[in-house]
């Protein structure tokens, strides 16, 4: 295509990604760096049916005044990245000087928000990426080896995690793994132990969720292989089965190497995806155990009843820097590739 | 059965007995939580809305709404019902107006002692009182000869002999989810500790003391009675429980007490749930329990005529005589004309003992968040009490900081 045509082609597009998702980013990377104006207080009496007390209300007449000449907040460069609910940089100092193991030192750490809340969203991305490919593409190879006439509904009931909403699929599977749910009940019975509970467990929660994860994802990888595996030329499979290469021997040099940059692709969005996980936190309402990114970024926006913008917009700042980090190396890689080709 | 009759009687009689308020004009839309006394309460306010616009969110995720909702101009709600805790971010950001002129013009049948009234000026008016209380299963205790229990200490004791019984295997219950719900169950145990939240005078926080520990301490000890999945219940979980009649002991909240005992359910449990007050707590005196009001309060971005137009209905409801004596198994209402029934024991008690109310403190709402995550590893048994109370404090501390309270 040529430059120019391609240039109006993409043109509303392009607009499009600017105007919601450009200037949205860039706002909220400037309200990173800003923080609330300092509170101005004033001792009042306050009476409700249960009686009266002095106590502190916010000024609102000084407040608003304030708020009017500076409507942004106070500036606070990285003071929000950098404090104990964020990078907590001082507190890894004073750990790291304090500790005696580096195993302790692992643990303070560990305890956290921001650095809690990573561990388990890269545990999270390196258990189902990985797995998602794998069953994705073993899927989409015995669905392409079975007859065409029952492959429709096949597919349709292989899709069926990804038609249903993440929300309804983690409820479902929450009131299963419940401990008087039908898989809690039967994994105590079986363990022989009644205070057993998938839900109260750190580590049981996030191989629920994990497991949740590839179950849910694995459809979308399976789409895509079986499409690229419809385009893989049979000559080649043939004059391979001529010489005798068996099955494994044929995907592994023939049907991998065609599909290869389909993988790369999978792989890309599977990862950006995962690194976002969210709403199997909600569902199986395992924020006591496992917090994501992305659920920090929630938490602070709804769940207290201030709103903490600054706070919130730092570690969505920090997840497309997570994301950008994850996916150099693919994308180093495909843009190589991509010279060497030219 | 009940509900369906209530809700016939109100058609069948209210809209002819109340049809006087006489409002012309205004549009009135109204954000109020979901459960069945506001939505008696929104219901009667309606009845009188004239040829006013009417209409409401009854939403129980109001809290999230709330304050985007009433920042902008105009306001999407020129109403919100609000309580003790969630009227704190709106007078923070200064999105409710003052009463005073409309409860001079319009507020005929409301009774002072319902006025919420900051730095003397009227902000809020209630109409019913709430609080968490303990619920007990009066056959299982009778069985087993323990008394009703008084305090916590009491409660681990009698669940303790309850699970030794093999009656039941996870005894007692209260909403203990992460996040708002278990910080809930701390504040009412840390002021039955006679805790206080900050340093007088200041944001500072002031948790990680001794009271703070003892605190923990009895939540851990009660958490251990309770079904393990304890950290995903919330009040609906926990009502769910104890009426499949897995419970014996729950403290939950008083306003929940109508579904409890509603003909819904096996009949056997319903007729042995008991209702008394809240417990105190190691040694103390006051209870172990919070009090809080419901009320409404006025959007300042909107119109004098909506304003005029909402506060009169919602007067109308706030001064019902009618309302809260059909209606009086619902809630506790401060309305004028209300006289208790068996399900108020458990905030009747709560005020009798001295309960405090819940803290209405600007930083509150940032103390309740830190509080909500940090202190379920304790619980699981990951870190130290004294680790637990140091993290709430340092995640609070960020946040004050950044919310510009220290």
């Amino acid at each position: 295509m040529p430059n120019k045509t391609f240039f109006w082609f993409f043109l509303p597009t392009g607009l499009a990604m600017i105007l919601f998702i450009g200037l949205p980013i860039i706002s909220t990377g400037i309200q990173s760096f800003y923080a609330q104006h300092d509170q101005v207080v004033k001792e009042v009496k306050k009476c409700d049916p249960f009686g009266c007390t002095v106590s502190i209300v916010v000024d609102n007449e000084t407040t608003s005044k304030i708020r009017e000449a500076k409507p942004l907040g106070k500036f606070n460069g990285f003071g929000t990245y950098t404090d104990r609910n964020h990078l907590a940089v001082e507190e890894i100092k004073k750990f790291w000087n304090e500790t005696e193991s580096f195993g302790a030192f692992v643990d303070q750490v560990n305890n956290l928000p921001f650095y809690k809340a990573l561990i388990f969203t890269l545990t999270y991305c390196l258990f189902v990426t990985p797995n998602v490919l794998l069953l994705g593409f073993i899927i989409a190879l015995s669905l392409n080896a079975v007859a065409r006439k029952i492959r429709g509904p096949l597919i349709f009931g292989t899709i069926l995690p990804m038609i249903v909403t993440p929300l309804v699929g983690s409820l479902v599977l929450f009131w299963m793994i419940d401990s008087q749910g039908i898989i809690g009940a039967n994994i105590q019975n079986l363990m022989n132990d009644p205070y057993l509970s998938l839900k109260s467990s750190k580590t049981l929660t996030w191989i629920t969720i994990i497991i949740y994860g590839i179950w849910h994802h694995s459809p979308f990888a399976f789409v895509v292989f079986y499409a690229a595996l419809q385009t893989v030329p049979q000559e080649p499979i043939e004059a391979a089965i001529i010489d005798g290469a068996s099955r494994f021997q044929r995907i592994k040099h023939i049907v991998l190497p065609h599909i290869y940059p389909v993988v790369t692709f999978v792989a890309l969005i599977s990862l950006m995806d995962n690194f976002r996980v969210f709403e199997p936190i909600i569902g199986f309402s395992a924020e006591g155990s496992a917090q994501s990114l992305s659920w920090l970024i929630y938490d602070n926006l709804v769940n207290e009843e201030v709103i903490l913008f600054g706070s919130a917009a730092a570690t969505s700042m920090m997840t497309i820097i997570g994301i950008a980090i994850l996916l150099a190396p693919v994308l180093i890689r495909t843009w190589k590739e991509f010279k060497t080709a030219r | 059965m009940r509900k369906i009759l209530v809700a016939l009687l109100f058609l069948l009689f209210g809209t002819s007995a109340f049809a006087d308020c006489n409002i012309k004009s205004g549009s009135i839309n109204i954000l109020a939580n979901d459960f069945p006394a506001l939505r008696t309460f929104v219901e009667t306010s309606k009845q009188c809305k004239g040829s006013a616009d009417f209409k409401v969110t009854h939403s129980s995720e109001h809290n999230k709404i709330a304050v985007p909702a009433l920042t902008a101009n105009p306001s999407e709600f020129s109403a919100r019902i609000a309580a003790n805790s969630s009227i704190v971010p709106l007078m923070n950001q200064d999105l409710i107006r003052p009463l005073d002129d409309l409860v001079k013009k319009y507020g005929k049948g409301i009774q002072d002692s319902q006025l919420i009234t900051i730095d003397g000026k009227v902000m809020a008016v209630a109409f019913m009182a709430n609080t968490q209380h303990l619920y007990y299963r009066e056959d299982v205790l009778k069985d087993l000869g323990i008394a009703i229990p008084k305090t916590y200490e009491e409660v681990v004791a009698a669940s303790e002999k309850i699970r030794a019984s093999g009656k039941m295997q996870y005894p007692y219950a209260a909403a203990y989810k992460a996040g708002w719900n278990l910080a809930e169950e701390f504040v009412n145990m840390f002021i039955g500790h006679g805790g206080e939240f900050f340093k007088s005078g200041s944001a500072q926080p002031n948790i990680n003391n001794a009271k703070g520990v003892a605190t923990l301490n009895m939540l851990k000890k009660l958490s251990e009675l309770s079904n393990p999945d304890y950290l995903t219940h919330d009040s609906e979980a926990i009502k769910v429980e104890w009426e499949s009649g897995n419970v014996a002991l729950m403290t939950l909240w008083a306003s929940r007490s109508g579904t409890l005992l509603d003909d819904e359910g096996d009949p056997n449990i319903t007729k042995a749930t008991k209702l008394t007050g809240p417990a105190t707590v190691g040694g103390g005196n006051i209870p172990a329990a919070t009090l809080w009001w419901d009320g409404f309060t006025l959007a300042k971005n909107r119109p004098d005529a909506d304003a005029d137009a909402t506060f009169r209905a919602l007067a109308h409801a706030a001064s019902n005589k009618k309302m809260v004596a059909d209606a009086a198994d619902q809630a506790v209402w401060l309305v004028e004309g209300f006289v208790p029934g068996p399900k108020s024991i458990g905030v009747i008690e709560a005020v009798k003992m001295g309960a405090k109310p819940y803290p209405m403190l600007p930083q509150m709402g940032l103390m309740h968040g830190a509080l909500g995550s940090e202190i379920v590893e304790f619980l699981q048994g990951k870190e130290s009490a004294e680790q637990a109370l140091k993290d709430v404090e340092a995640a609070y501390i960020s946040k004050a900081k950044e919310q510009g309270f220290l």
